[in-house]
C-alpha cells in the first residue's frame, strides 16, 4: 500500500516541481512571488498570467489527456504498441485542423476557434465511423477488428492530409507546424476549451478501471467475471477518443506522450488499473509540461516543435527504464 | 444446481450442440467428455453465455440463466475457459483479486474483509499463497493453471465451469487440481462441471459422465454405465479396452494400439529351458502374458523369464519377497520381468514335455515333491504351518488365450494334477485319504498371445484337452522321479 502513495506522491511532486518551472523559466524571469503579490512588476504579472500560466496549464492537459488515453487504449487493445492515435481518431481531428488552414476557412461565429472546431468536429466524425465500421464488419466489435479499421482509416485520412500538404503553397509551414504539434499562444480560451473534455473523459476511464483489469485477461474471460463487456468498451472508446481529439484539436499531434508515459507508469508502478490512469495523468501533464518548457527554451529565442522534444527526452528516458527494469527482472528470474 | 434442459446453441447460425439436458445436483461433479470437435468447448460456452443458445433452457438454482444481468451470473457462476495470455504483467495476487470483480459495486466500492477472505481462501486452496507477490510471467504453466483456479475460487460462486483444467499439467498437478476441486465440491458444495480429455480422469473424478457425439449426447450417467469399451470405440473410433481401477471402483479405459505383423515364428519349445542345480528357467525372446500364484511377479502380468528355483529344506519363508529380489539382484536377473517360484525339491527331478496341438503346442513342466501331500477336505482338521510349495506346474501355451481362458486353463491344471497323485495313490498322512495337492503348490499358466484367441480352456476344448492331458502326464512323471530317486526325499 505504502508503495501506492509514494507513487502517487512522487507524482504530484514532480508535477508541482515541473508547473512551478514552467511558469518560472523563460526568456523573462519571473519570480513566482508575482501570482500572489499585487505589488508586483505588472509586466511580470502579465508574461505570467496571460502567456506562462495558460501555456503551461495547457502543456499539462494536453498531456495528461494523451497519457490517460494512451493507457486505457492499450488495456483495452491488449497491446503495448496501441497509443491514443491508434484509432484514428487524430488523423481525422488533424483533416479537420489542416483543411481550416489549407482552405483558410474562418466561420464568423467561433472566429479565432475555427480551427480547434473543425478539428474536434473531424475528430468526432472519424470516431463515429470507425466504430461504426468495425461494428458492420464485425457485431461483437472484437479488437483486432478495431485496431485494423483504425489503420485503415488513419492511412486514408493520412494521404488526404498529404495531398493538401503536397497541393499547399504558403500554407505549408503553418501545416507542418501545426501537424508537429505546439502550446505557445494559446491563451486561457484553449484552456477553457479543453478542460470540460479532459474531466468528462477522464471520468469516464476512471469508471472503467476495473473492467480495465479484468479486460486485460480477454473479453471472453471479462464476460465469465460479469463484466458488461460491450458497455465497457464503447465507455473506454468514447472516452479516450474525447480525450484525444480535445488534445489534438488544440494542440495537434503530439507524439510519444501517449505511448510512453502508460509504459513508464506500467513498469515502475505496475499494471494495475486502478492506479495505472491517474498516475499516467499525472506523469503526462509532467512529461509534457518539462518538454514545453525545453521547446521553448534550448534555443532561445527561437521556439522547437513540441513533438520533437517529446520524442527526444522521452526516447532516452524510456530506453534507461526499459533497461534497467529488465535487468532486475532478469535478476528475480 | 445447474439444469440444462433440451439446449442447443453455438456460433452465428449454425447450432454446434443440440439437443442437451442434464441437471447437475449441488455438490456434484459432471464431467463432458468426447472427441476433439464433439462440442465439449462449445458446450460449455453455451451454458456460461459466451455463445449463444438457440433453444432450450439453462436453469441455475431455478431461474433462466437469461434472466441474470452479467455480474449477478457471475457471482452464481464461475468459469475458467482454456487460457489465456496477457499482454502486460499482473502479479499472482492481483489476478486472484480480479475474481471479486462481480461482489464490487458503485463508483467507489472498497475492497472488503469478506473480499479478502475470499481470495486468501482461494490461494490457500490452490497452493499460490507463497508466490502471492510473484509476477505471473515468472509461473510455470502449471502454477498459472492454478492461479487461475484460485481466481475463479475467489468468485466465491455456487457453479464452477472447467475447460480442461489439467491441460498441460503433469499427473502430479493433475490430481491436485482435482483433488482440490473435489474437495470444494464435497466440503462447500460447489457444483461441478469439467470437460476433460482424459476418460480415465473424469472417471476417477466425476459423479456423472456425459459423453459427447459430433454435437449430441450419445451417453450420459455414472462411469461404469458410460465408459463402456464398445460404446468408447465406436465414439471415438478407437480400440480400447476396461478394467477395474485397482483401489477405487471406477473403469478405467486404455488404448489398444494397432496390431502390428506377428512374428509367426517366435514359438516357446523346449530349448528355451534351462536346468541348472539352483533353477529351472525359462526364457523367452519375448514376453509371455502370465497369470500365476508365484512368489515373485503373481497375478497377471507379461514375463520373459520364468524360474523355479529349489532352495534348502531349512529356507527361512518369512522373509521370502527380500529374499527372493535380493537373489535376483545377485544373479543378474531382471526383477521386473521375471516369475518365481520356489520349491524344495532338487531342480534333477523336474519333468518337462511338449505337446503338439491344432493351434501350436503346449509345454508342461512340473516339480512334484509329494511328502507333504494334503486332502483339502480335510485340511481343515490341521494346525500346522504351510511348507514350501512342493507342487508347482507350468503350463505355456504357444497360442492365443482371453482371460477366461487363463482362468480356465489354471482350473483345468489343477483338476489333471489332482488327477495325477489319485493315479499315483498319493496320500495325506493324517487322514489317510487320497491326497489333492500340497500345502502350498504354485501354478503357472503362460501364452504366447500370438495367432488366433481361444476364447475357452475348459477341458473339453483344444487346448483344454491338452493341458489335461499334459499336466496329467507330466505331473505323474514328477512324481515318480520324485519317489524314486535314491536319496532320502525332500519335502
Amino acid at each position: 500500500m505504502s508503495k501506492k502513495i509514494v507513487a502517487y506522491v512522487t507524482a504530484i511532486t514532480l508535477l508541482i516541481i515541473s508547473i512551478w518551472c514552467g511558469v518560472a523559466i523563460g526568456s523573462v524571469h519571473i519570480p513566482l512571488e508575482v501570482l500572489w503579490n499585487k505589488a508586483a512588476d505588472e509586466t511580470a504579472a502579465n508574461i505570467l498570467w496571460k502567456i506562462r500560466l495558460p501555456r503551461v496549464l495547457l502543456a499539462g492537459l494536453v498531456g495528461a489527456s494523451l497519457a490517460i488515453a494512451g493507457a486505457a487504449f492499450q488495456g483495452l487493445l491488449k497491446n503495448p504498441l496501441a497509443d491514443p492515435y491508434t484509432l484514428g481518431v487524430s488523423s481525422g481531428a488533424s483533416v479537420g485542423a489542416v483543411m481550416t488552414i489549407f482552405f483558410s476557412i474562418s466561420i464568423p461565429v467561433v472566429g479565432h476557434f475555427t480551427l480547434p472546431t473543425f478539428s474536434m468536429i473531424g475528430a468526432i466524425l472519424t470516431m463515429v465511423a470507425v466504430m461504426g465500421f468495425a461494428r458492420i464488419v464485425d457485431r461483437s466489435l472484437k479488437m483486432e477488428t478495431l485496431i485494423l479499421t483504425g489503420v485503415i482509416f488513419s492511412s486514408f485520412l493520412g494521404s488526404l492530409i498529404s495531398l493538401m500538404i503536397a497541393l499547399s503553397g504558403e500554407e505549408l509551414r503553418q501545416v507542418i507546424g501545426w501537424l508537429l504539434g505546439s502550446v505557445s499562444m494559446r491563451g486561457w480560451p484553449y484552456v477553457q476549451m479543453i478542460i470540460p473534455f479532459v474531466i468528462i473523459g477522464s471520468i469516464m476511464l476512471w469508471t472503467q478501471r476495473r473492467e480495465l483489469n479484468v479486460l486485460l485477461y480477454g473479453e471472453e474471460r471479462a464476460k465469465h467475471l460479469g463484466v458488461h463487456v460491450k458497455r465497457s468498451k464503447y465507455i473506454i472508446l468514447v472516452g479516450g477518443s474525447m480525450l484525444t481529439g480535445a488534445a489534438v484539436a488544440v494542440s495537434g499531434t503530439i507524439g510519444f506522450v501517449g505511448l510512453v508515459v502508460p509504459h513508464m507508469t506500467r513498469m515502475v508502478w505496475g499494471s494495475d488499473h486502478r492506479h495505472l490512469l491517474p498516475l499516467s495523468f499525472l506523469n503526462g501533464a509532467t512529461l509534457l509540461i518539462i518538454c514545453d518548457l525545453i521547446a521553448r527554451t534550448i534555443i532561445m529565442p527561437r521556439e522547437l516543435p513540441i513533438g520533437v522534444i517529446t520524442a527526444f527526452i522521452g526516447a532516452p528516458v524510456f530506453s534507461y527504464i526499459f533497461y534497467k527494469q529488465r535487468r532486475s527482472k532478469g535478476v528475480r528470474a | 444446481m445447474i439444469v440444462v434442459e433440451h439446449l442447443s446453441g453455438g456460433y452465428e447460425d449454425v447450432p454446434i450442440v443440440q439437443d442437451i439436458s442434464f441437471s447437475v445436483e449441488k455438490g456434484k461433479i459432471l464431467g463432458i467428455l468426447g472427441p476433439n470437435g464433439s462440442g465439449k468447448s462449445t458446450l460449455l460456452k453455451v451454458i456460461s453465455g459466451i455463445l449463444p443458445a438457440t433453444a432450450g433452457t439453462i436453469l441455475v438454482d431455478g431461474k433462466s440463466s437469461s434472466s441474470y444481468n452479467a455480474r449477478a451470473l457471475a457471482k452464481k457462476m464461475a468459469v475458467l475457459p482454456q487460457l489465456h495470455a496477457n499482454a502486460f504483467s499482473n502479479s499472482v495476487r492481483e489476478a486472484v483479486s480480479l475474481g471479486r470483480y462481480p461482489h464490487q459495486t458503485g463508483f467507489f466500492s472498497s475492497w472488503t474483509d469478506r473480499d479478502e477472505q475470499a481470495v486468501q481462501h482461494a490461494m490457500m486452496q490452490t497452493g499460490v499463497k507463497r508466490y502471492e507477490q510473484t509476477p505471473m510471467e515468472f509461473l510455470s504453466g502449471g502454477e498459472q493453471q492454478r492461479v487461475f483456479v484460485a481466481q475463479a475460487l475467489a468468485q466465491t460462486a455456487e457453479i464452477l465451469l472447467l475447460d480442461e483444467p489439467t491441460n498441460h499439467l503433469d499427473i502430479a498437478h493433475q490430481r491436485q487440481i482435482l483433488d482440490m476441486v473435489r474437495k470444494e465440491a464435497i466440503e462447500s458444495g460447489l457444483t461441478v462441471i469439467m470437460v476433460l480429455h482424459d476418460m480415465n480422469l473424469a472417471s476417477l473424478y466425476c459423479d456423472e459422465l456425459l459423453l459427447m457425439e459430433e454435437g449430441r449426447m450419445r451417453a450420459l450417467g455414472a462411469p461404469h454405465e458410460v465408459l463402456i469399451a464398445s460404446q468408447i470405440e465406436d465414439v471415438y473410433q478407437a480400440r480400447v479396452a476396461t478394467y477395474a481401477h485397482p483401489e477405487i471402483p471406477k473403469p478405467q479405459i486404455t488404448m489398444m494400439p494397432a496390431s502390428v505383423e506377428q512374428q509367426q515364428r517366435a514359438v516357446i519349445t523346449k530349448e528355451n529351458f534351462t536346468v541348472t542345480d539352483r533353477y529351472i528357467k525359462l526364457q523367452s525372446e519375448f514376453p509371455l502374458k502370465t497369470v500365476s500364484s508365484a512368489v515373485h511377479n503373481p497375478g497377471i502380468g507379461w514375463y520373459d523369464c520364468l524360474l523355479n528355483r529349489s532352495v534348502p529344506i531349512d529356507y527361512v519363508i518369512n522373509d521370502v519377497k527380500r529374499e527372493v529380489a535380493e537373489f535376483l539382484l545377485k544373479e543378474h536377473f531382471s526383477s521386473t520381468s521375471t516369475v518365481v517360484m520356489l520349491t524344495a525339491v532338487p531342480t534333477n527331478l523336474v519333468a518337462i514335455n511338449e505337446y503338439k496341438a491344432s493351434f501350436g503346442s503346449v509345454l508342461v513342466a512340473v516339480t512334484a515333491g509329494v511328502g507333504n501331500a494334503v486332502d483339502v477336505s480335510r485340511t481343515h482338521e490341521r494346525q500346522d504351518k504351510p511348507h514350501i510349495g512342493t507342487i508347482n506346474t507350468w503350463v505355456i501355451v504357444n497360442g492365443c488365450l482371453s482371460e477366461e481362458a487363463f482362468f480356465q486353463a489354471m482350473m483345468t491344471a489343477t483338476e489333471a494334477k489332482t488327477k495325477a497323485l489319485q493315479s499315483e495313490n498319493i496320500r495325506d498322512e493324517l487322514s489317510g485319504t487320497i491326497a489333492t495337492g500340497t500345502a502350498t503348490d504354485s501354478l503357472l499358466i503362460a501364452a504366447t498371445q500370438k495367432g488366433e484367441e481361444m476364447l475357452y480352456g475348459g477341458p473339453i476344448t483344444d487346448v483344454g484337452k491338452i493341458i489335461g492331458k499334459g499336466v496329467f502326464e507330466t505331473t505323474v512323471q514328477a512324481i515318480k522321479n520324485y519317489l524314486h530317486s535314491a536319496d532320502t526325499p525332500a519335502k
